[in-house]
């Protein structure tokens, strides 16, 4: 199902800042989307009100073209999966699946031993058959959040929500059930949209990223074009770690510390004046000083080796804090410099934001 | 050294077992166990076909039905409607909860003759709230009806406390799911809050009831007394004592702890049997 959501606004009473503010979002059928941000951004306040659970102050929340905002939560038909599960503490595995089907008006209700297959075909579908006899207090977290996510999926929702689903959990089981969810998301095909703060879930799941912050959303698109292209500077400081440099804009040209950054052809355009560099430290590259004016120099502070990645401190004179620069392991030049070294600076790609922003 | 200890006694991870376990004991023999074997000490004294004499006395007979029938619907009520207290108390904040939060301990506080005496003058056919319901037909003070009265009362504050922190417990989440899975307002209560609680409602009830069976003070000024009407076994252990009969006065209290001690075990192997069912927590 298609779910469009125009300009959404919603006030806690007394906080005076709203919760959300002009949310305008569209989420297409089958796709599977993250509401990334920080806490506090809204993203679990926008979760909630396209499921009915909390009433918007204005705007409008369309499922398929069809108003939805006015519907009960009751009858909106939602998937919904709580971050700490939620389930039915003195119902064994199989009465939670099956209640969502249990509960319905005695016309539309399935029989018993129909709702007892389907809910078995449910726990078959997450793996936990064998267990329908357990009560909730006797499975692990992971095992929990799969019931909580079977019992969603039994009342054929036509669209799943998810709030932290693997919040709770040990970074171990997460990232299992990340790749299971995925995969039963390619296989069963429900629109899914599922709110994070952990943005290497959110990019490793996601068909497409929304990042939210104060209440709006900054920026949605596909996780590679959301980290190669950020569209703000929030996005670009939330996503990955970032250097920002002060640069000149003129001629057609970036000045860093007086040394010029070539511009790319989508850049040229730029207005002159002051500008913020957004540089990723791995689109840094470094070089001996040779000749003058080769780059802009820094003094080599720090080397520390991580995993496959070489980081690198430089302390550039314009800046207080140092920047970030990350080399491949399998560069050569690294294990000859030392702290105190001075090397040139230079950018490959970047974005440049106005300095006032 | 340790090693050697601990083989010859298994170690406690928990310390203080021989200790604490001491104590109960001898705290409940000296304030619990100790007056009331004499109970059963004294009654065994009359010999069996004295408290035969006793147990096929239409009088005991029915103060004892009185007693257990009126403290069961009572608890009832209580049950019912301590449970809705409790539910607002948790689930909403408007101004004045604390106040009303408060005021469902008053009943533990008043002295309970104070209650009996208030009660009656509400109930009376020239009270307030009596007057309207002889109008209406309806006679409660003087009447069993108003034995339930009192003891809806005294017992209220004991299930809303046992019920509250349990409700407290279920996190709202739950009721969202419910919710969102298309369950009604009926179902939501029904099938997911009300087995939740019902561990902690069926404790509240068994201590309201058990209270209600004791309970003296404010019965007797709103009963009316009459034998084998409105008179409470309470009462007629104390006119028995009044009477010098300590035979007949702990006879009939011998029967009231058996009853009371059945009900109560009853309960237990109710909620023994429910956690085990669920799992336990």
């Amino acid at each position: 199902m298609k779910i469009d959501i125009r300009n959404l606004h919603k006030d806690y009473n007394g906080s005076g800042v709203p919760a959300l503010n002009g949310v305008n979002l569209t989420i297409e059928h089958g796709e599977l989307v993250a509401l990334l941000g920080p806490s506090g951004s809204g993203k679990t306040t926008l979760l909630r009100s396209i499921a009915g659970l909390e009433s918007p102050t204005s705007g409008a929340i369309l499922f398929d073209g069809q108003d939805a905002l006015h519907q009960d939560v009751r009858d909106r038909n939602v998937g919904f999966v709580f971050q700490h599960y939620a389930l039915f503490r003195h119902m064994t595995v199989l009465d939670n699946v099956g209640f969502g089907l249990s509960v319905r008006p005695r016309n539309r209700r399935p029989a018993a031993s129909e709702i007892d297959r389907r809910a078995r075909e449910l726990l078959a579908l997450v793996q936990l058959d064998g267990l329908e006899g357990r009560y909730p207090s006797q499975l692990s977290g992971g095992q929990r959040q799969r019931v909580a996510l079977a019992r969603a999926l039994a009342i054929e929702p036509s669209v799943l929500l998810l709030d932290e689903p693997f919040g709770a959990l040990d970074a171990k089981v997460r990232k299992d059930l990340r790749a299971w969810l995925r995969d039963l998301h390619d296989r069963t095909g429900h629109t899914t949209v599922f709110v994070t703060h952990d943005q290497e879930e959110a990019l490793e799941l996601a068909d497409r990223v929304a990042i939210v912050n104060r209440g709006q959303i900054e920026q949605i698109a596909p996780p590679l074009a959301l980290y190669r292209s950020p569209a703000t500077p929030f996005v670009y400081e939330f996503l990955g770690s970032v250097n920002v440099l002060p640069v000149d804009v003129r001629d057609g040209k970036a000045f860093l510390d007086g040394c010029p950054v070539p511009l790319a052809d989508a850049a040229q355009g730029t207005d002159a004046g002051a500008y913020r560099m957004y540089v990723r430290p791995h689109d840094l590259r470094l070089s001996e000083q040779r000749t003058p004016g080769s780059g802009a120099l820094g003094v080599l502070q720090n080397v520390r080796l991580s995993g496959g990645l070489v980081r690198l401190d430089l302390k550039l004179d314009l800046i207080a804090r140092p920047i970030e620069v990350e080399l491949p392991v399998s560069d050569p030049r690294w294990s000859d410099w030392k702290k105190g070294d001075k090397l040139a600076i230079a950018a490959d790609r970047f974005h440049l934001f106005p300095q006032a922003a | 050294m340790s090693v050697l200890a601990s083989a010859r006694r298994p170690a406690r991870v928990i310390p203080g077992f021989g200790i604490t376990l001491g104590f109960t004991l001898a705290y409940l023999s000296l304030f619990v166990l100790i007056p009331l074997s004499t109970v059963a000490f004294k009654t065994i004294d009359m010999g069996w076909s004295g408290f035969w004499g006793v147990l096929t006395d239409p009088r005991t007979q029915h103060a004892l039905y009185l007693s257990f029938g009126t403290a069961l619907i009572a608890a009832l009520v209580n049950a019912v409607f301590g449970l809705l207290i409790a539910w607002m108390l948790v689930r909403y904040t408007f101004p004045g909860r604390r106040l009303i939060d408060a005021a469902v301990d008053l009943p533990f506080a008043l002295p309970t003759a104070v209650a009996g005496i208030a009660l009656t003058a509400l109930y009376a056919d020239n009270g307030w709230i009596g007057s309207i319901l002889h109008g209406l037909g309806l006679k409660v003070a003087y009447t069993p009806v108003g034995i339930v009265v009192a003891l809806v009362f005294i017992g209220l504050p004991f299930v809303v406390r046992s019920v509250q922190p349990v409700l407290e417990d279920l996190n709202l989440d739950v009721e969202e799911a419910a919710a969102t899975l298309g369950a009604t307002r009926w179902h939501t209560f029904s099938r997911v809050i009300l087995p939740a609680a019902l561990p902690s409602l069926l404790t509240g009830f068994a201590l309201a009831f058990a209270r209600g069976v004791g309970e003296y003070g404010s019965v007797i000024f709103i009963a009316g007394n009459l034998p084998k009407v409105s008179e409470i076994a309470p009462l007629l252990i104390v006119i028995r004592l009044e009477e010098f009969n300590y035979a007949g006065a702990t006879a009939i209290a011998a029967l009231m702890l058996a009853i009371s001690f059945l009900g109560l075990l009853a309960i237990n192997l109710l909620q023994a049997w429910n956690r085990r069912r669920t799992g336990g927590e």
